[in-house]
């Protein structure tokens, strides 16, 4: 048991109860007086120059009131990554894909401005399509950027140890390969901005995204502006995922069209829109071959990836480098190769989605050596806990492990499901049909850089106690995008100064009140827990100090518990004090009633001899990762892991799958909140498995997306859902607040592989194509017949 | 032409003029500015805009606002008594039914009807009843939670 009074508890969420009523105001519920909307105009080819935009007609319409194109907005290239920026905020010279955007509108009502969009005349000259990602690189294709040779916007090339020792030292070498379909974040609130410009010249945007600060640097880079005139605000976000995380066209056209009307604009996407978008996970291709020896230990892991990232890079460079270095780990790997190349296509844009690069490559692996296992008459879960890495090893590509219950997750879920019961009675008690299937994870807790060069601080908290005494209010620039960072923050700030959650307020997601890289790769928990900690600390150290002062005692004899400043050493006589805040609050009907000097007088006091008691932390990882190239990418302060047990049941005839059940571990260090983690790991089991089964973007040979909707593109429901059991492991990370890590992204890892393999365990055939439609695995299972009779 | 509607929502009667082919969705939100209900797509598929009409768990982004003359609708907002949490909402607070919440209205919506109909469902129930209300976030394990916890709290 700790000895926390808030961490570690199911404290509701902060929000909660403004999002149960109804009240929580998300950015399309805003208006702004005097307001405008704004509407895009998309290409409606995949890929074709350019020859003239005639915007006259809608310019004319009226009730528009500003018209914009690449001649407004210029040309200079911005994205995510510094080092390929690709985007234009219109596109000048060509379209790259369908939904790519030409020009904007702003006018008094919606329709006014979809009327005006439509009426706008584009002369195209269409080129030939590069739609097949595997192709791509091919010559002859025709090029999407004039800047990458053979469509290729990245590629990584590691050689870690020695691939060729661990081939001899083999007895069992596999070559498996597995593909993935691109796919939707499919969060429920779609993208909506609204942007005002003050007479000052003072840009504010209100945007539903994951990255205020990132945001607020695109912003000022491609409009010109300067940075500290540019303020992002994030209201309630429902959901991002990833997609959200970097700034968007239609973010920056909205404030091009504040700027040009001086007055408010507003843009809610469509759901439509929100698949054009895109900006979620990319499509893999990966193939890897793996030695076993004699004894289940992994000799060696050879490993192709190609990503198809569609029209631009977005978080691709990212994306390339976390699909082979998070295979570094949560197992012995002394040697590693991998080659990655990321390619253009003219399909949507792809970037990040939870679980950033891994999850198809970390699904191939677990498959392969479930595969391996098999070979080798070794069941999967003993041969996995044979390789775990424990705490305080470096993987082969020098990322260390600061504290991994990856034991203890695997044993936790093995047991859970009764693994080793239902495993036995395969093909003996067993109804047909029915499989099992483990798998295990692994995940940063935080990108040990930025994306942009600097020694920036990652996040910065500011703690200020109320003037007139109580409460506290934590300022922080962190995004709470429904993953709970405000209630954490809070959390936080109560367990340090003693106080009850309630008297703790949080205001977030603002580039007014500090500086945080935002909600990506996992890091909030660690890193904005990190400085929030600190900052309550620095608040506690200067209230005891007034205190002490004034009562001429050593502030280290003083402490503050369940709302009250208490004596470590002898009884103090806090008379005075409370006399002199009795005598100026004549009147008021919460005077303090308890024996003891309360938070509420001690803060009053300590304003009263200090003026305003500010607390600040801030965080900034340590140097981490080797000296080869793209080291920087999959370092972190920690790492998370996690294990899973599925159980399905799949028709034989039909190929249905029913999950029946998910068992997952999560080592997330310490829990902050109880109730949270599990939301997550549970959040992250119904993705996976939406990953696995069902959700794929599906296109057309022109480009076009056919199921840009969520009833076509299926995500799970209620009823698809399994009862999900979330085990929560604490392995108290150092360098974590409290021992905290992460838990959003990791707790994905295993889920698609561990499904893979029950659908496996339950039919005898292998899909390596996903999703794992019926179709497809009665296909599968018509062969296997065949083949057999 | 704008025609005159009547309608009531949440026990409030409202009189306002609508285009004939303003949602019901459009007419809650933008019109009488309740923004709890929320839109997640706008054609039927995401269960975000649920409301009662009648009584009857409905996606308003489907239903035309001169479609509800005469109607009573309830809202999110219709929930609670005086600020104070209904036990729907306090189970879902309480059980972690909520994480970015913007699947929240139209869950407790849905829910609320289940409750009314059917007091004492089995898990079974609940998934049916939310089955046309996606959620992104929770893999739904703490809304049922929250729901059959709520119907035990009703029964006690
Ligand atoms: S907004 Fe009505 S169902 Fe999605
Ligand atoms: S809580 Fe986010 S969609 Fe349900």
């Amino acid at each position: 048991m700790s000895d926390y009074k808030i961490l570690n508890t199911r404290a509701p969420r902060v929000d909660a109860r403004d999002k149960a009523i109804g009240k929580a105001v998300y950015t399309d519920d805003m208006t702004r007086p005097n307001m405008l909307y704004a509407a895009i105009l998309h290409s409606p080819l995949a890929h074709a120059n350019i020859v003239n935009v005639d915007t006259s007609k809608a310019k004319r319409i009226p009730g528009v009131h500003a018209v914009v194109t690449s001649k407004d907005a210029g040309i200079e290239p911005y994205g995510v990554s510094p080092a390929r920026y690709d985007e234009t905020i219109f596109c000048h010279d060509k379209v790259r894909y369908i939904g790519d955007e030409i020009a904007a509108v702003a006018a008094d009502d919606p329709d006014i401005a979809l009327d005006a969009v439509r009426s706008i005349k584009v002369d195209f000259e269409p080129l030939p399509l590069v739609l097949d990602g595997e192709r791509a690189m091919d010559e002859g294709q025709p090029l999407l950027h004039k800047q990458y040779k053979n469509n290729v916007c990245a590629q990584v090339h590691w050689n870690f140890g020695d691939i060729e020792q661990g081939r001899r030292e083999s007895s069992i070498i596999r070559t498996d390969s597995m593909s993935s379909k691109m796919q939707d974040g499919a969060f429920m609130e779609p993208q909506a901005i609204i942007a005002e410009v003050d007479t000052s010249g003072n840009l504010t945007m209100w945007s539903s995204t994951q990255a205020p600060h990132y945001v607020q640097r695109t912003l000022a880079m491609a409009l010109k502006l300067p940075i500290n005139k540019v303020r992002v605000i994030k209201p309630a976000v429902g959901g991002g995922f990833g997609p959200k995380a970097s700034c968007s066209t239609a973010e920056l056209a909205v404030c091009l069209l504040a700027m040009k009307t001086g007055r408010p604009v507003k843009m809610t996407f469509d759901r439509e829109q929100v698949f054009l978008h895109s900006r979620a996970r990319h499509q893999f291709f990966h193939t890897m071959t793996s030695g076993l020896r004699d004894d289940g230990t992994i000799a060696f892991l050879e490993h192709n990836c190609l990503l198809d990232g569609g029209a631009y890079a977005s978080f691709g460079i990212a994306t390339i480098y976390y699909a082979g270095s998070l295979l570094g780990g949560p197992y012995r790997l002394k040697n590693m190769k991998y080659d990655g190349y990321r390619v253009v296509t003219n399909k949507p844009v792809c970037g990040a989605q939870r679980g950033h690069g891994a999850v198809i490559a970390r699904a191939l692996f677990e498959v392969q050596l479930d595969r391996m296992a098999e070979e080798l008459g070794m069941d999967p879960i003993e041969l996995r806990l044979k390789n775990v890495m424990d705490t305080g090893e470096t993987t082969c590509n020098e990322l260390f492990v600061s504290s991994f219950g990856m034991r203890e997750a695997l044993e936790a879920v093995r047991d859970s499901a009764a693994w080793k019961k239902k495993r036995a009675s395969a093909g003996k008690t067993r109804a047909a049909g029915k499989g099992i299937g483990a798998a295990c994870g692994f995940f940063v807790s935080g990108a040990g850089y930025s994306i942009y060069r600097s020694k920036t601080y990652h996040c910065t908290v500011v703690t200020k106690v109320d003037e007139v005494g109580g409460g506290v209010l934590v300022s922080s620039g962190a995004a709470d995008i429904g993953q709970g960072s405000d209630t954490m923050l809070a959390m936080i700030t109560a367990e340090e100064l003693g106080l009850p959650l309630d008297d703790v307020r949080v205001q977030s997601g603002d580039t007014n009140l500090s500086m945080d890289l935002g909600a990506y790769s996992s890091r909030t928990t660690l890193m904005t827990g990190s400085a929030c900690r600190d900052a309550a600390r620095d608040v506690k150290r200067k209230i005891l100090n007034a205190i002490a002062g004034r009562m001429s005692v050593p502030p280290e004899t003083l402490d503050i518990k369940d709302g009250h400043i208490i004596s470590l050493g002898d009884p103090i006589d806090f008379s005075d004090l409370r006399d002199e805040y009795l005598k100026e609050h004549f009147g008021f009907s919460d005077l303090p009633d308890s024996p003891l000097l309360t938070f509420r007088e001690a803060s009053r006091i300590a304003f009263l001899e200090l003026g305003t008691v500010i607390g600040t932390g801030s965080y900034r990882p340590p140097k981490l990762g080797g000296s080869f190239k793209g080291a920087a990418v999959g370092t972190s302060p920690a790492f998370g892991c996690s294990a899973q047990v599925a159980e399905v049941t799949v028709d034989l005839e039909t190929g249905e799958i029913t999950v029946d059940k998910i068992t997952g571990a999560h080592d997330c260090g310490f829990a902050i909140n109880t109730t949270q983690v599990e939301g997550q790991m549970q959040g992250s089991m119904m993705m996976g498995m939406g990953e696995a089964l069902m959700e794929q973007i599906c296109y057309d040979d022109k480009g076009r997306i056919l199921n840009a909707n969520l009833a076509e593109y299926k995500i799970p429901t209620s009823l698809d859902m399994p009862h999900l059991d979330a085990i929560i492991v604490e392995s108290h990370e150092p360098n974590g607040p409290y021992g905290a890590k992460e838990v959003g992204e990791g707790a994905i890892m295993p889920v698609i592989p561990s499904i893979l393999n029950a659908v496996y365990d339950a039919t005898g055939v292998r899909i390596s194509e996903l999703p794992v439609t019926p179709e497809r695995i009665a296909e599968a299972l018509r062969k296997k017949r065949e083949s057999c009779g | 032409m704008k025609r005159i509607i009547s309608l009531t929502i949440n026990s409030v009667l409202y009189e306002l003029a609508v285009e004939p082919r303003r949602t019901l969705l459009e007419l809650i939100r933008q019109d009488i500015g309740l923004t709890g209900t929320k839109k997640g797509c706008g054609i039927g598929d995401c269960g975000g805009c649920t409301v009662l009409v009648d009584g009857i768990p409905t996606f308003s982004c489907l239903m035309l606002a001169i479609q509800a003359e005469g109607c009573e609708v309830e809202t999110v907002e219709g929930l609670a008594t005086d600020g104070q949490l209904n036990r729907l909402q306090e189970a879902f607070v309480e059980h972690g039914a909520i994480q970015c919440g913007f699947c929240t209205p139209g869950m407790l919506m849905t829910s609320t009807e289940l409750l009314r109909h059917n007091p004492n469902p089995t898990e079974q129930n609940i998934r049916e009843a939310i089955s046309g209300n996606l959620c992104r976030c929770t893999g739904y394990q703490k809304i049922v939670e929250a729901i059959q916890h709520a119907s035990e709290a009703d029964n006690e």
